[in-house]
Formats: structure tokens, sequence, C-alpha cells
């Protein structure tokens, strides 16, 4: 199979590269339609858009450590809050792991590129443009009559503080054509790695010996088809609503503040499944190399993905529960989020699973793996308190509900994105990042995110609602909203850690090797970085693992699949 | 140019020098106990803290369960040092071991909705005894409008309600609606929050067992002082309550020795927005002012309700509550004093 990689025409191509002015350079990375260049440009851009909005939040922990601060003023206050949701959901959490998927999908099915390589660079810059501009509405956003600045009505946008009367200016129409971009940029790329998925497998790679990773990828991309219209629908109404003077959302004229509860959410619950997924995925590839062992259920693995999936979309308005629903529709809503509890269960148990009985090596990437399983467990059971609708009456718009969805979304999300750098940097630069820098990086990280998120639970618990800019001293909060300041500083050194450790492996890092970490999907076959055609030769394959097969002939995955 | 030990300087100081003013409000919060959802005194809030003790118990159980495997593999199937380096077992998955892990978690699903079922329909489908209280609340940016229609008392901010004997309920109905941007009403020891949603009605209820003072605020960000968009609770025995309500329809105070102040706010923009009964005030926007010393905070709960609180809001309601939308009213310091003795008169 792909034993045989030409390594001289691998390195001919690197030398190319290197040898181009910094013009030269530059032009072919704007002009390039190749998935690992486009993939590195997603993680790149993700991850500055990461330290922007996280610069964002340390501001909103500053200002929230002590009661009646005055660091910044409300209106301030309130547009951090909204680039910072916005941001770290499109401009954070799509792109990477959009760039994750168009790195390795190809690479792992075998494949020398994704099915549609322009679409693919067209996607990227959809993207790109869209995130400056919901940026750029710092500087535009007062447009003709000169009120407010970057927008601030929150990451959901309820209607009708978004509508004319409520939002001046132009900063919400900024909101609203930056994801609308983004949104579009989003949907190219999952038509493309559903066609590639489906088309573009190596011989021997049927569906069923498709690597978790690539299946979850392809559960993500259907949910991105059908999760991001409604979105893209709404916003296109609340354009109509604020230049056109239509009524779908402008109560003061008979339209429905709800009506836009409803579509966000349609788009915004399997959103948070779009972006845990690829943490799942992670997880599905990284824990079982690293316990040295298969990963155990794979096809219930798979399974549980696309009931997840499924069941994903019709959970939408447990967001809602406290709009006035009748109580059938919070029952029906109550048991629709509940049921997702148990492919997910599903999943850890099958981790735990593939831990057990295995050798586990505590590398950097297996180290977040392991937080991420905990922490991905502890969401889970607070979504479960939040699905009793009677109980998220009390715990919605809290900081309960900040401190869990940020357990999903650092503590799931993020954490896996860190092992997947620390797992696939090698491949990527053909360098490692130093264990002993990723260690700290590991445990400041793990420290500060328990000292923010688990105390938050507690103040929502104690009454304190969320996007607050402020709150008043006695009311028994001050001690918990400190102890979380404290606790984002310290994720911001850890986070240091981690740029400084990125640019450090970039200048001088050891050298990788093909397959630093004894792994045994596709990509590992290949050069660390792979060629631009990725393979020299066509790989084939007879299992999920083809690279155990080849490194144990006497034994290999093929005789039990 | 070594101005940079400054600026770290101001950095660092800016959150102590940031204690501003509270306006009293501290002092006023430490003596009512936290506004926890686990120290329920009503009904609705109780039936939650029931359910909630339930589901917390039950993903506790998990917790401890599944969190402590995770822990003992991992301690346990350690790579060792001095390891034959060979690998471990491939073990590919095994029907009935997902079988049972598939079957428990449904059945504890099924439990805790037929549980939540039960809850949602007691709180949700509750009946209105034909001798409840009803408030109507009407949520503004950024304070609350509480009118008893059967009363004839409008006032802000504050909602006066009778105790409820656990033997003879007097619940009191709220019937939410907003004046603009969707909201949420939320006491936490009363009960759960409902949105308060513009073209829209919503209505919950609250039969509180225990006199006291609760404090909650708008639960849906609504805007600039989404924040300060407080509401307290005051629950009082059915005599005080009484009196409460005889105090509150009587006919604002009239008191010569202020009648400058008052033809001060009856001549300027003031009754645009704000009503004071049986004068020409008659505004809607803001709040009711005819028994505004009855109150014990200003602003929607930003201000203890004092004079000199008085002062500095009518001179610019921003100097307390940026952002908030009452104009800066421009007076000239005679006509502020008059003013706010005027208004320190309205009991």
């Amino acid at each position: 199979m792909a034993g045989s990689i030409d390594h001289e025409i691998a390195l001919g191509a690197a030398d190319d590269l290197q040898s181009l002015p910094f013009l030269g350079k530059l032009h072919a990375w704007v002009v390039t339609v190749d998935h690992k260049r486009l993939g590195i440009m997603y993680i790149a851009g993700g991850l500055f858009f990461f330290l922007v909005a996280g610069l964002q939040a340390a501001t909103i922990r500053l200002q929230l450590a002590v009661p009646d601060a005055g660091i910044v003023p409300p209106q301030v206050f309130n547009r951090l809050l909204t680039m910072h949701g916005t941001a770290m959901v499109f401009l954070v959490g799509m792109p990477i792991l959009t760039g994750f998927f168009n790195y390795l999908v190809p690479l792992m099915i075998g494949a020398r590129d994704l099915a549609f390589p322009r679409l693919n660079a067209f996607g990227f810059w959809l993207w790109f443009f869209g995130a400056t501009l919901l940026y750029f509405s710092y500087i535009g956003g007062d447009g003709l009559y000169g009120a407010g600045s970057a927008p601030d009505v929150g990451w959901f946008a309820y209607a009708p503080l978004t509508e004319l009367p409520f939002s001046r200016g132009n900063s919400t129409d900024y909101w609203i054509l930056s994801i609308f971009l983004t949104s579009v940029g989003t949907t190219a790329t999952a038509i493309n790695i559903i066609t590639s998925a489906f088309c573009m497998r190596c011989e021997g790679m049927t569906l069923s010996k498709m690597p978790v990773l690539v299946w979850l990828a392809v559960v993500v991309a259907f949910m991105m088809l059908v999760a991001l219209p409604p979105l893209s629908a709404a916003q296109a109404m609340l354009l109509l609503d604020r230049f056109l003077g239509a009524h779908f959302f402008d109560t003061q004229a008979g339209g429905s503040a709800i009506l836009w509860q409803h579509f966000f959410w349609i788009f915004g619950h399997p959103e948070v499944y779009i972006l845990v997924i690829p943490a799942f995925a992670f997880a599905s590839e990284i824990i079982p190399v690293f316990s040295r062992k298969v990963i155990f259920g794979y096809s219930v693995m798979v399974a549980a993905s696309c009931a997840i999936g499924f069941i994903s979309l019709s959970v939408w308005a447990h967001h809602m529960f406290a709009v006035g629903m009748t109580p059938a529709g919070n029952s029906f809503f109550a048991l629709s989020t509940m049921l997702v509890g148990v492919p997910t269960g599903i999943k850890i148990f099958n981790w735990l699973g593939t831990i057990w009985g295995g050798k586990l090596r505590f590398k950097v990437p297996m180290l977040f793996s392991l937080g991420f399983l905990f922490q991905f467990l502890v969401a889970g059971l607070t979504g479960i308190m939040l699905a009793v609708a009677p109980f998220d009456w009390q715990l919605t718009d809290t900081y309960f509900v900040v401190a869990h969805f940020h357990y999903v979304l650092i503590g799931a999300i993020v954490f896996m994105d860190f092992a997947a750098i620390y797992y696939w940097f090698p491949k990527v630069t053909g360098r490692m990042l130093s264990e002993t820098l990723g260690k700290w990086h590991f445990w400041l990280f793990l420290i500060g995110f328990h000292l923010t998120f688990d105390t938050l639970h507690f103040a929502g618990l104690r009454g304190m609602p969320r996007r607050i800019y402020t709150y008043q001293p006695g009311r028994g909060l001050e001690t918990l909203n400190l102890v979380a300041s404290i606790g984002a500083l310290v994720q911001g050194v850890a986070v240091l850690i981690l740029v400084i450790n990125v640019l450090r492996s970039l200048r001088s890092g050891d050298p990788a090797g093909n397959d630093p970490w004894d792994a045994w999907t596709l990509e590992w076959s290949t050069t660390s970085p792979p060629p631009e055609y990725n393979f020299a030769v066509p790989p084939v394959v007879r299992s999920r693992r083809p690279l155990w097969d080849l490194k144990h002939p006497e034994d290999p995955d093929w005789k039990y699949e | 140019m070594k101005r940079w030990y400054l600026t770290i300087a101001i950095i660092g100081c800016a959150p102590a020098a940031a204690f501003a003013n509270d306006w009293g409000m501290g002092d006023a919060n430490s003596k009512i106990p936290p506004s926890s959802v686990f120290n329920p005194v009503s009904t609705p809030a109780r039936e939650i803290d029931t359910v909630a003790f339930f589901v917390v118990s039950i993903t506790a159980v998990i917790f401890l369960i599944v969190a402590g495997l995770l822990a003992y593999s991992i301690v346990r199937f350690r790579a060792r040092p001095g390891d034959d380096g060979r690998e471990p077992p491939q073990v590919y998955g095994s029907n009935p071991i997902e079988f049972a892990w598939t079957t428990v978690p449904v059945i504890v699903v099924l439990v805790l909705f037929l549980t939540t079922v039960r809850t949602i329909y007691t709180v949700q489908a509750a009946a209105r005894p034909p001798d409840a209280l009803s408030v109507h609340v009407i949520a503004h940016q950024w304070w609350w409008e509480f009118r008893y229609p059967g009363l004839g008392i409008v006032t802000a901010n504050e909602l006066h309600v009778p105790l409820s004997d656990p033997e003879s309920p007097t619940p009191t109905f709220l019937d939410l609606e907003s004046a603009d941007v969707a909201h949420s009403f939320w006491v936490p020891r009363l009960a759960g929050k409902t949105d308060v949603i513009p073209n829209r009605k919503n209505s919950m209820w609250i039969d509180p067992q225990v006199a006291g003072t609760y404090l909650g605020q708008c639960g849906e960000y609504c805007g600039t002082e989404h924040a300060m968009m407080l509401l307290r609770v005051i629950v009082e025995p059915r005599a005080d309550f009484d009196r409460w309500v005889t105090a509150q329809k009587q006919p604002p105070a009239r008191d010569a020795s202020v009648g400058h102040g008052r033809q001060v706010f009856e001549s300027t923009a003031c009754v645009n927005c704000h009503t004071i009964r049986g004068t020409a005030a008659g505004g809607r926007f803001g709040p009711d002012l005819t028994h505004l010393m009855t109150r014990e905070t200003i602003g929607a709960g930003v201000a203890m309700n004092t004079p000199d609180h008085l002062r500095v809001w009518v001179t610019d309601p921003n100097l307390i509550k940026p952002g908030a939308l009452m104009p800066a009213m421009n007076l000239g310091d005679k006509d502020l004093d008059d003013l706010v003795a005027y208004l320190a008169t309205l009991r």
C-alpha cells in the first residue's frame, strides 16, 4: 500500500517553495487551491481570532472581577460580549474545525485533494472577508446615523433589539452580513467534504473502513447543510426589516419576536453539535493511538454520531423554555434534549472502552484528550440538568448556562483543538512541539479553566444573569467572580505558552519524521509536511488502520473487521 | 519617555479605583439573603427545587461512576517503565456491552422525563383562583411597571404582594407584557423565569410563604442597562399589604412649601414621561411617581431612594445608570433643589 512514497519529489517541491521571495510566497498562498494550505490558513485565521476574542473575554472578566467596576462603560461591555460570542463561534470554532477537516480528510482517505479545490478556496476567502467585516464594524458601524460601533445585540441577536428603533447605525448590519458570508463559505466546505468522502476514497476504503474522523466530518457537513440556511434566511429577513420596512420581527408593526428565536435556534442548537462533533472526531483518532488500542465499537461510534446529528435537529426550543411555550411543547423539547444524552453517553463509554486494557502514553495530545473526557462528562450532565425544563426556568440566561456551554466550548472543544494541534502539528510542519512547554500549557490551562468555569456555575445558581456589565455588592457574588477572573488570567498565561511553543517549534523544533506517534491512519504514511499531491502513489487499504496492518503483518486488522 | 510605568500603575489600580459609589446598595443588599435558586419560598420555585434536587442527585451518581471508572482506567492502564514495548491486545468492541450501556441511560432518561413532565404541568397548568391577586407587569428598557388592575394602583420596580398561607393559598398571578424589546421576569426564590416579550402575553404565578424582600432582575439581554434592570418583590402579611394598598390609592401629597418644585416639575419635560396623579403630569414612558418616596430604590434598584441620590439622578441619570433613557434635565441649582424637595414629599 502506501509504503512507496517518492521522497525526492516531495523534498524537491518543498525546496522550490523555500527559494521563493516573500512576495512570491505570499502570492502562492493567496492563489492556492491546495487543501492543506487552505486548511492551515483556516486554522491560523481561527487561532488569530481566538487570541482577539480571548482578549475581549479577558476584558469582560476584568470588568466583572469586582462589583461596580468601571473598567469599561456598559455600551463597550455589551459590544465586547457580542463580539466575543460571535467571533468565538463563527471566527474561531468554525474555521478551526473546517481547517482540520480540510487538511485531514483528503489525507485520511488517500486522496490528493478535496473534490472541488477552487470551491474550497472560494469558501475560505468568503470566510476571511466575512470575518474581517465583523471586526471592521468597530470602524464602520457608525453608519449614516452616527450611532453605535461594533454590534451590541448579543451573539443570538434577539429581535426586536436588532430592529431599527433599538439598534441604530449599521453595527447590526455588519453582524448580519459578516455571518451571512461565513455561512455561505461553510456551506461550500460542507459540499466539498461530503463529495470527497463519498467519491474520492482510495482503493479498498469502503465506507465502513473510513476513519472515524472522516465519518464525523461527513455528519458535521450534513448538519451544516441543514442548519445554516435557516440562519441565513432569518438574517435576510432581518435585513429586509431594517432596510425595506418589512415586519418579520418588527413587533411594533405586528411582527414576531419569537419567530426569530425559532429560526436562530433551529440553526443554533445543531451549531453546537457542528462545533463539538469535530472534538469527538479528534478524540476518536487521538485516544486510540495513545492508548495503543483500536477504537472500541467503531460502528457504534459512527452510529451514535449520526444519532446525535439527527436528534440535535429536534431540540432547538430547549433554548426557549422560558418564552411561554405550552406544557406539551416544553415536555417534547425536554424529552428530545434528554435523548441526546444517550448517544453522547455511548460515545464516552466507548472512549472508556478504548482506554480500558490499553497502555496509555501521556503525551500532550493525550493529556488534553483526557481533560476533554472528564470535562465533556460534566458538560453533558449539566446539560441534562438544563433539559429538565422547570430547572431551566431558573438556569436559562444565567451564569450557570454560561459555565455549562463554556464547559462544552472550552472544556471539550478547545481542549480537543489543542490536542489536535499538538497531535498534527508535526505532520503539518515537519517539526515537533515541545513536550515540556506543552505540559505547562496543559496544566495551567486546566487549572485556569476550572477556576473560572467551576465557580461560575455557582454564580448562576445564586441569581447572576449572563450579559450583565456589572453587579451590585452584597449579593453574594463577589468571591465567585473574583476567583473566575483569576482563572481567566491563568488561562491567558497558558495560551501565551502555546503561542511561544508554536513560534519556537516553527523555528527550531525537533524534526518530526513521517510518523512520530506510531499511528495508524494514512496521513502518517506520507512525509511531514506532505507533498502537494499528498501521495506519490495512491494508497490501497484493507482495513480501518492501514498502518497497523503494515506494522503488524502477523496480526492485521482486516482479519477481524 | 518613561511613561510606561504610569500606564501600568493606572491599569493596576483601575479595579481598585473603580470601586465607585454603590449608591448605598451594598449595605441594603447584604441585609437580604442571596437569591439562591436552592432557597425557595414560593410553590413554583419549590417545585423546581425538588426536581432539581432529583436531577442533580442522579447526575452526581452518574458522574461518580463514570469519572471513577475513567480515573481508575487511567491509573491502571498507564504505560509503565520497563514495559515490553508490545502492543496491548486489540479489542474491537462488544455488542452486549454496547447494549447494556445504551439501555441503562434510556431508562434513566425516561424516569427523568416523567418527573420533569409532572413538574411542568404543576407549575404551568395551575388554575387561577378567582380571588387571586392579578398584577400587570410591563417591562421597559430598563425598568418594571406594575399595574394592579383590580386596585387602581400603578407603581414601579418594587412589587408588593401579600403573604400566602400554605393552608389557604392566596397566589399572585403576573401578566407579563413588554413595551419595547424582550425581557425576562426573574426572582429566583419565588419562581423560574418567564420571558416578557413584545406583542405577546405571558403569565406566571407566585405564592410566597415567607415575608421579606426578594431580589430579582431582568433575565434576558435587553440592551445597554440590562444589568441594572433590577427588581424587588416585597412580601407582606395581608394586613400590611392592605395598608400599603390603601396608602397607594391616596392622591399624592400636596405640600404648599414645595409649590415651586412642583411648578418646575409640571413646567418641564418631566410630565411627558412621568405620571403624578392629580397633576398635569400624565406621561407613561417612565415610572409613575405618585408615591415615589414609598419606594426603597430609584432607577430600577440602581440606587437607594434618598434626596441626595434623587438630586444626582435628576441632574443626569447617566451619572448613576449610564445609558438610561431619561435625559439630563439641565436645571439650575435652585430649581433642582426645589424639585428634589417636591419629589421628597411624594409619600
